[in-house]
Protein backbone atom coordinates (compact mmCIF):
# COMPACT_ATOMS: atom_id res chain seq x y z
CA UNK A 1 0.00 0.00 0.00
CA UNK A 2 1.56 3.34 -0.96
CA UNK A 3 0.12 5.88 0.81
CA UNK A 4 0.01 9.51 -0.62
CA UNK A 5 -2.17 11.52 1.46
CA UNK A 6 -1.61 11.68 5.65
CA UNK A 7 -3.33 13.48 7.99
CA UNK A 8 -1.57 16.93 8.69
CA UNK A 9 0.55 17.21 11.52
CA UNK A 10 -1.72 19.00 13.29
CA UNK A 11 -4.38 16.53 13.52
CA UNK A 12 -1.68 13.95 14.20
CA UNK A 13 -0.73 16.47 17.47
CA UNK A 14 -4.68 16.77 18.48
CA UNK A 15 -4.13 12.72 18.51
CA UNK A 16 -1.20 12.17 20.41
CA UNK A 17 -2.32 15.04 22.93
CA UNK A 18 -5.24 13.12 23.85
CA UNK A 19 -6.97 16.10 22.79
CA UNK A 20 -9.34 14.45 19.80
CA UNK A 21 -12.73 13.00 20.47
CA UNK A 22 -13.47 9.21 19.73
CA UNK A 23 -14.62 9.39 16.39
CA UNK A 24 -11.65 11.75 14.53
CA UNK A 25 -9.69 9.48 17.01
CA UNK A 26 -10.99 5.95 14.99
CA UNK A 27 -10.23 7.54 11.96
CA UNK A 28 -6.61 8.75 12.63
CA UNK A 29 -5.97 5.37 14.67
CA UNK A 30 -7.43 3.40 11.72
CA UNK A 31 -4.56 5.52 9.67
CA UNK A 32 -2.23 4.70 11.29
CA UNK A 33 -2.68 0.85 11.40
CA UNK A 34 -2.03 1.17 7.92
CA UNK A 35 1.16 3.79 8.06
CA UNK A 36 4.43 2.87 9.35
CA UNK A 37 5.25 6.64 8.71
CA UNK A 38 2.27 8.35 10.65
CA UNK A 39 2.58 5.88 13.39
CA UNK A 40 6.66 6.87 13.93
CA UNK A 41 5.48 10.77 13.47
CA UNK A 42 3.05 10.18 16.55
CA UNK A 43 5.74 8.39 18.57
CA UNK A 44 7.70 11.30 17.86
CA UNK A 45 4.79 13.42 19.19
CA UNK A 46 4.65 11.75 22.43
CA UNK A 47 8.05 11.43 23.23
CA UNK A 48 8.05 15.52 22.96
CA UNK A 49 4.44 14.99 25.58
CA UNK A 50 7.52 12.85 27.68
CA UNK A 51 9.93 15.60 27.02
CA UNK A 52 7.14 18.19 28.43
CA UNK A 53 6.34 16.04 31.43
CA UNK A 54 10.26 15.57 33.01
CA UNK A 55 10.78 19.80 32.22
CA UNK A 56 7.93 19.98 34.27
CA UNK A 57 8.55 22.21 37.87
CA UNK A 58 7.69 18.73 40.23
CA UNK A 59 4.68 19.85 42.73
CA UNK A 60 5.50 17.58 45.98
CA UNK A 61 3.09 15.12 47.20
CA UNK A 62 1.54 14.29 50.42
CA UNK A 63 3.56 12.27 52.35
CA UNK A 64 0.58 9.25 52.45
CA UNK A 65 0.69 9.55 48.43
CA UNK A 66 3.10 6.60 48.44
CA UNK A 67 1.42 4.19 50.54
CA UNK A 68 -1.64 4.78 49.21
CA UNK A 69 -0.28 3.54 46.36
CA UNK A 70 1.69 0.63 48.02
CA UNK A 71 -1.59 -0.15 49.90
CA UNK A 72 -3.24 -0.72 45.81
CA UNK A 73 -0.01 -3.15 44.29
CA UNK A 74 -0.96 -6.54 43.68
CA UNK A 75 1.52 -8.81 42.32
CA UNK A 76 -0.72 -9.92 39.56
CA UNK A 77 0.31 -8.91 36.37
CA UNK A 78 -2.41 -7.02 35.74
CA UNK A 79 -5.47 -6.14 36.34
CA UNK A 80 -8.48 -5.29 34.25
CA UNK A 81 -7.55 -1.74 31.94
CA UNK A 82 -10.28 0.77 31.93
CA UNK A 83 -11.43 -0.43 28.58
CA UNK A 84 -14.37 -0.65 26.05
CA UNK A 85 -15.98 -4.22 25.62
CA UNK A 86 -15.52 -4.38 21.89
CA UNK A 87 -15.60 -7.61 20.06
CA UNK A 88 -11.87 -7.77 18.35
CA UNK A 89 -11.57 -10.50 15.51
CA UNK A 90 -8.32 -12.02 15.44
CA UNK A 91 -7.62 -14.45 12.89
CA UNK A 92 -5.58 -17.12 13.03
CA UNK A 93 -5.49 -18.03 9.73
CA UNK A 94 -6.39 -17.55 6.42
CA UNK A 95 -5.55 -13.76 4.80
CA UNK A 96 -5.30 -11.10 7.03
CA UNK A 97 -8.66 -8.66 7.19
CA UNK A 98 -9.19 -5.91 4.99
CA UNK A 99 -10.50 -3.91 7.41
CA UNK A 100 -8.03 -3.17 10.04
CA UNK A 101 -8.51 -2.42 13.96
CA UNK A 102 -9.57 -0.20 15.96
CA UNK A 103 -12.75 0.04 12.67
CA UNK A 104 -12.85 -3.62 13.10
CA UNK A 105 -13.89 -4.05 16.38
CA UNK A 106 -16.01 -1.49 15.97
CA UNK A 107 -18.02 -2.85 13.46
CA UNK A 108 -17.57 -6.39 14.77
CA UNK A 109 -17.00 -7.84 11.61
CA UNK A 110 -14.38 -7.51 8.55
CA UNK A 111 -15.51 -6.37 4.94
CA UNK A 112 -17.39 -9.31 4.38
CA UNK A 113 -19.77 -9.12 7.31
CA UNK A 114 -20.35 -4.91 7.07
CA UNK A 115 -24.30 -4.88 7.47
CA UNK A 116 -25.28 -2.17 4.74
CA UNK A 117 -28.00 0.12 4.50
CA UNK A 118 -28.85 1.24 0.98
CA UNK A 119 -28.28 4.70 0.40
CA UNK A 120 -29.66 5.07 -3.31
CA UNK A 121 -28.25 5.07 -6.37
CA UNK A 122 -26.25 1.81 -6.16
CA UNK A 123 -24.48 3.45 -2.44
CA UNK A 124 -24.43 2.10 0.83
CA UNK A 125 -23.47 3.03 4.21
CA UNK A 126 -22.99 1.43 7.60
CA UNK A 127 -22.81 3.73 10.77
CA UNK A 128 -19.93 3.35 12.98
CA UNK A 129 -21.14 3.54 16.48
CA UNK A 130 -19.35 6.15 18.71
CA UNK A 131 -20.63 8.33 21.77
CA UNK A 132 -19.20 11.76 21.10
CA UNK A 133 -21.73 12.69 18.93
CA UNK A 134 -19.93 12.97 15.90
CA UNK A 135 -20.91 10.54 12.75
CA UNK A 136 -18.67 8.06 11.64
CA UNK A 137 -19.64 5.57 8.83
CA UNK A 138 -18.86 3.35 6.38
CA UNK A 139 -19.74 4.32 2.64
CA UNK A 140 -19.51 2.05 -0.44
CA UNK A 141 -19.62 4.34 -3.54
CA UNK A 142 -20.43 2.35 -7.04
CA UNK A 143 -17.16 2.07 -8.87
CA UNK A 144 -17.12 5.43 -11.40
CA UNK A 145 -19.96 6.85 -9.77
CA UNK A 146 -20.05 10.57 -8.10
CA UNK A 147 -21.08 11.37 -4.87
CA UNK A 148 -23.45 14.10 -4.87
CA UNK A 149 -21.35 17.34 -4.90
CA UNK A 150 -22.09 19.06 -1.27
CA UNK A 151 -20.73 21.56 0.98
CA UNK A 152 -20.07 20.98 5.01
CA UNK A 153 -20.45 22.72 7.95
CA UNK A 154 -17.90 21.29 9.88
CA UNK A 155 -15.06 19.17 9.44
CA UNK A 156 -14.41 16.03 7.58
CA UNK A 157 -12.19 13.02 7.55
CA UNK A 158 -12.06 10.56 4.90
CA UNK A 159 -9.82 7.22 4.77
CA UNK A 160 -10.15 5.48 1.83
CA UNK A 161 -10.04 1.30 2.64
CA UNK A 162 -10.69 -0.09 -0.77
CA UNK A 163 -11.20 1.03 -4.48
CA UNK A 164 -9.99 5.05 -4.73
CA UNK A 165 -11.68 8.10 -5.18
CA UNK A 166 -10.75 11.32 -7.03
CA UNK A 167 -11.81 14.93 -6.58
CA UNK A 168 -10.83 18.46 -7.30
CA UNK A 169 -8.00 18.08 -4.40
CA UNK A 170 -6.09 15.01 -5.98
CA UNK A 171 -6.76 11.16 -6.21
CA UNK A 172 -7.38 8.88 -2.67
CA UNK A 173 -6.14 5.43 -2.98
CA UNK A 174 -5.92 2.72 -0.29
CA UNK A 175 -5.03 4.54 3.37
CA UNK A 176 -5.34 7.70 1.51
CA UNK A 177 -6.86 10.41 4.60
CA UNK A 178 -8.87 13.43 3.18
CA UNK A 179 -8.95 16.08 5.92
CA UNK A 180 -12.03 18.79 4.43
CA UNK A 181 -13.39 21.90 5.59
CA UNK A 182 -16.14 24.00 4.78
CA UNK A 183 -13.77 25.52 2.31
CA UNK A 184 -13.86 22.75 -0.14
CA UNK A 185 -17.00 22.37 -1.97
CA UNK A 186 -15.68 18.81 -3.99
CA UNK A 187 -17.25 16.72 -5.95
CA UNK A 188 -15.77 13.10 -5.06
CA UNK A 189 -16.43 10.37 -8.02
CA UNK A 190 -15.10 6.66 -7.24
CA UNK A 191 -12.41 5.46 -9.63
CA UNK A 192 -13.82 2.98 -12.11
CA UNK A 193 -12.43 -0.75 -11.30
CA UNK A 194 -13.95 -1.54 -7.64
CA UNK A 195 -16.22 -0.01 -5.57
CA UNK A 196 -15.27 2.75 -3.26
CA UNK A 197 -14.96 1.61 0.17
CA UNK A 198 -14.04 4.71 3.41
CA UNK A 199 -14.91 5.63 6.16
CA UNK A 200 -15.87 9.26 6.74
CA UNK A 201 -16.46 11.06 9.72
CA UNK A 202 -18.08 14.24 9.74
CA UNK A 203 -19.08 16.68 12.69
CA UNK A 204 -22.28 18.12 10.74
CA UNK A 205 -25.02 17.29 8.18
CA UNK A 206 -23.78 17.18 4.76
CA UNK A 207 -25.57 19.70 2.93
CA UNK A 208 -25.91 18.65 -0.84
CA UNK A 209 -26.02 20.83 -3.41
CA UNK A 210 -28.06 19.18 -5.63
CA UNK A 211 -32.11 19.54 -4.86
CA UNK A 212 -32.89 15.73 -5.28
CA UNK A 213 -30.24 14.83 -2.83
CA UNK A 214 -31.52 17.61 -0.88
CA UNK A 215 -34.88 16.62 -0.55
CA UNK A 216 -33.87 13.03 0.38
CA UNK A 217 -31.40 13.70 2.72
CA UNK A 218 -33.39 13.40 5.87
CA UNK A 219 -34.91 10.09 5.04
CA UNK A 220 -31.29 8.98 4.89
CA UNK A 221 -29.80 10.56 7.90
CA UNK A 222 -27.12 11.95 6.80
CA UNK B 1 14.14 5.10 34.23
CA UNK B 2 13.90 2.64 31.83
CA UNK B 3 15.84 0.22 33.40
CA UNK B 4 13.59 0.94 36.76
CA UNK B 5 10.26 -0.32 34.70
CA UNK B 6 11.56 -3.24 33.08
CA UNK B 7 13.12 -3.66 37.24
CA UNK B 8 9.27 -3.44 38.09
CA UNK B 9 7.92 -5.52 35.33
CA UNK B 10 10.54 -8.29 35.53
CA UNK B 11 11.03 -8.61 39.50
CA UNK B 12 8.06 -7.12 40.68
CA UNK B 13 10.68 -4.60 42.39
CA UNK B 14 9.14 -1.96 44.79
CA UNK B 15 12.80 -0.52 45.44
CA UNK B 16 13.13 0.48 41.84
CA UNK B 17 9.41 1.81 41.85
CA UNK B 18 9.71 3.87 44.91
CA UNK B 19 12.96 5.61 42.51
CA UNK B 20 10.00 5.58 39.75
CA UNK B 21 7.60 7.03 41.80
CA UNK B 22 9.34 9.97 43.29
CA UNK B 23 10.88 11.16 39.97
CA UNK B 24 7.67 10.93 38.18
CA UNK B 25 4.72 11.46 40.79
CA UNK B 26 5.74 15.14 41.47
CA UNK B 27 5.51 15.92 37.97
CA UNK B 28 2.36 13.74 37.17
CA UNK B 29 0.89 15.74 39.58
CA UNK B 30 1.53 19.14 37.85
CA UNK B 31 0.86 18.13 34.40
CA UNK B 32 -2.78 16.99 35.94
CA UNK B 33 -3.06 20.46 37.71
CA UNK B 34 -2.44 21.72 34.34
CA UNK B 35 -5.55 20.73 33.70
CA UNK B 36 -6.83 22.97 36.46
CA UNK B 37 -7.94 20.14 39.37
CA UNK B 38 -6.84 20.87 42.66
CA UNK B 39 -4.38 19.75 44.57
CA UNK B 40 -6.01 16.93 46.31
CA UNK B 41 -7.84 15.81 43.11
CA UNK B 42 -4.57 15.63 41.10
CA UNK B 43 -3.11 13.39 43.56
CA UNK B 44 -5.56 10.82 43.38
CA UNK B 45 -4.82 11.02 39.80
CA UNK B 46 -1.50 10.99 40.09
CA UNK B 47 -1.76 7.71 42.36
CA UNK B 48 -3.72 6.04 39.60
CA UNK B 49 -1.55 6.81 37.29
CA UNK B 50 1.45 5.24 39.20
CA UNK B 51 -0.57 2.33 39.85
CA UNK B 52 -1.10 1.43 36.48
CA UNK B 53 2.85 2.31 35.71
CA UNK B 54 3.16 -0.80 38.28
CA UNK B 55 0.44 -2.96 36.27
CA UNK B 56 1.58 -2.38 32.91
CA UNK B 57 5.12 -2.45 33.22
CA UNK B 58 5.25 -5.62 31.14
CA UNK B 59 4.25 -3.72 28.44
CA UNK B 60 6.88 -1.51 28.57
CA UNK B 61 9.02 -1.47 25.57
CA UNK B 62 12.51 0.39 25.88
CA UNK B 63 13.17 -0.02 22.36
CA UNK B 64 10.06 1.55 21.34
CA UNK B 65 10.04 4.78 23.72
CA UNK B 66 11.22 6.02 26.71
CA UNK B 67 10.18 5.90 30.47
CA UNK B 68 8.86 9.84 30.07
CA UNK B 69 7.62 9.07 26.82
CA UNK B 70 5.51 6.22 27.94
CA UNK B 71 4.32 7.27 31.39
CA UNK B 72 3.39 11.01 29.30
CA UNK B 73 0.76 8.17 27.05
CA UNK B 74 -0.64 6.42 30.24
CA UNK B 75 -1.54 9.70 32.19
CA UNK B 76 -2.99 10.48 29.03
CA UNK B 77 -5.02 8.10 28.14
CA UNK B 78 -6.20 7.57 32.32
CA UNK B 79 -7.33 11.22 31.91
CA UNK B 80 -9.47 10.38 28.86
CA UNK B 81 -10.91 7.13 30.56
CA UNK B 82 -10.90 8.96 33.85
CA UNK B 83 -11.93 12.49 33.59
CA UNK B 84 -13.49 12.51 30.47
CA UNK B 85 -14.87 9.27 30.68
CA UNK B 86 -14.32 9.01 26.87
CA UNK B 87 -12.80 6.32 24.44
CA UNK B 88 -9.26 7.09 22.67
CA UNK B 89 -9.29 3.77 19.85
CA UNK B 90 -5.73 3.15 19.33
CA UNK B 91 -3.88 0.97 16.41
CA UNK B 92 -3.64 -2.72 17.65
CA UNK B 93 -0.20 -4.16 17.61
CA UNK B 94 -1.19 -7.79 17.12
CA UNK B 95 -3.84 -6.87 14.44
CA UNK B 96 -2.77 -8.87 11.18
CA UNK B 97 -3.99 -6.06 9.12
CA UNK B 98 -1.89 -4.23 10.48
CA UNK B 99 0.56 -2.75 7.69
CA UNK B 100 4.24 -3.12 9.68
CA UNK B 101 7.35 -1.28 10.07
CA UNK B 102 9.95 -1.03 7.31
CA UNK B 103 11.85 -2.52 9.22
CA UNK B 104 12.61 -4.58 11.89
CA UNK B 105 12.21 -2.04 15.44
CA UNK B 106 10.53 0.15 13.45
CA UNK B 107 12.51 3.55 13.47
CA UNK B 108 13.56 2.82 16.93
CA UNK B 109 17.26 3.22 15.55
CA UNK B 110 18.09 6.04 17.29
CA UNK B 111 20.28 5.18 20.78
CA UNK B 112 17.70 6.08 23.43
CA UNK B 113 19.79 8.14 25.82
CA UNK B 114 21.26 10.31 23.17
CA UNK B 115 17.52 10.98 21.97
CA UNK B 116 16.56 11.87 25.37
CA UNK B 117 19.49 14.43 26.03
CA UNK B 118 18.88 16.01 22.36
CA UNK B 119 15.14 15.77 22.51
CA UNK B 120 15.32 17.57 25.83
CA UNK B 121 17.66 20.39 24.01
CA UNK B 122 15.48 20.29 21.07
CA UNK B 123 12.82 21.37 23.25
CA UNK B 124 14.54 23.71 25.56
CA UNK B 125 15.69 25.82 22.50
CA UNK B 126 12.31 25.91 20.96
CA UNK B 127 11.21 29.61 20.55
CA UNK B 128 8.44 31.02 23.01
CA UNK B 129 5.29 31.22 20.23
CA UNK B 130 5.46 27.66 19.59
CA UNK B 131 6.48 26.30 23.13
CA UNK B 132 3.01 27.92 24.20
CA UNK B 133 1.33 25.98 21.14
CA UNK B 134 3.08 22.85 23.01
CA UNK B 135 2.29 23.17 26.42
CA UNK B 136 -1.61 24.38 24.92
CA UNK B 137 -1.72 21.01 23.20
CA UNK B 138 -0.35 18.42 25.37
CA UNK B 139 -0.94 20.35 29.36
CA UNK B 140 -4.46 21.25 28.65
CA UNK B 141 -5.48 19.15 25.38
CA UNK B 142 -6.71 21.96 23.08
CA UNK B 143 -6.81 21.01 19.99
CA UNK B 144 -5.57 23.14 17.65
CA UNK B 145 -8.40 25.14 16.73
CA UNK B 146 -9.22 25.70 20.42
CA UNK B 147 -5.56 27.34 20.38
CA UNK B 148 -6.38 28.90 17.80
CA UNK B 149 -9.35 30.83 20.04
CA UNK B 150 -7.23 30.92 23.43
CA UNK B 151 -4.57 33.10 21.94
CA UNK B 152 -6.65 34.39 19.50
CA UNK B 153 -4.39 34.33 16.33
CA UNK B 154 -5.51 32.84 13.10
CA UNK B 155 -5.76 28.85 12.71
CA UNK B 156 -2.89 29.03 10.03
CA UNK B 157 -0.82 30.62 12.47
CA UNK B 158 -1.19 28.00 14.83
CA UNK B 159 -0.61 25.44 12.07
CA UNK B 160 2.47 26.58 11.10
CA UNK B 161 3.85 27.05 14.76
CA UNK B 162 3.14 23.22 15.13
CA UNK B 163 4.43 22.45 11.94
CA UNK B 164 8.20 24.72 12.74
CA UNK B 165 7.95 22.80 16.15
CA UNK B 166 8.04 19.66 14.60
CA UNK B 167 10.40 20.68 11.89
CA UNK B 168 13.09 21.91 14.85
CA UNK B 169 12.74 18.28 17.00
CA UNK B 170 13.07 16.43 14.09
CA UNK B 171 16.39 18.31 12.72
CA UNK B 172 17.63 18.59 16.48
CA UNK B 173 17.27 14.81 16.61
CA UNK B 174 18.78 14.62 12.92
CA UNK B 175 15.97 13.34 11.34
CA UNK B 176 15.40 16.23 8.51
CA UNK B 177 13.91 15.14 5.60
Amino acid sequence: MTIAHHPSEELLLDYASGALTESWSLAVATHLALCPECRHEVARMEAVGGGLLDALTPTACSDAAFDAVLARLTDGADAAPITVPRETLHETAGPAPVLPDPLRGYIGADLDGVPWQRLGLGAYQCLVRTEDGVTARLLRIPAGRPVPEHTHRGQELTLVLRGAFSDQTGHYGAGDFQEADEHIKHQPHAAPGEDCICLAITDAPLRFRSLAARLVQPLLGI
Amino acid sequence: MDDLIVAVAQHRDRAAFRELFDHFAPRLKAFVMRQGLDSQMAEEVTQEAMVRVWQKAQQFDPSKARASTWIFTIARNLRIDFLRKSYRPEPDPDDPAMVPDAEPGGFAHVAQAQEAERLRAAIAVLPDDQRVVLHLAFFEEKTHPEIAEQLGIPLGTVKSRIRLAFKRVRSELGEDQ
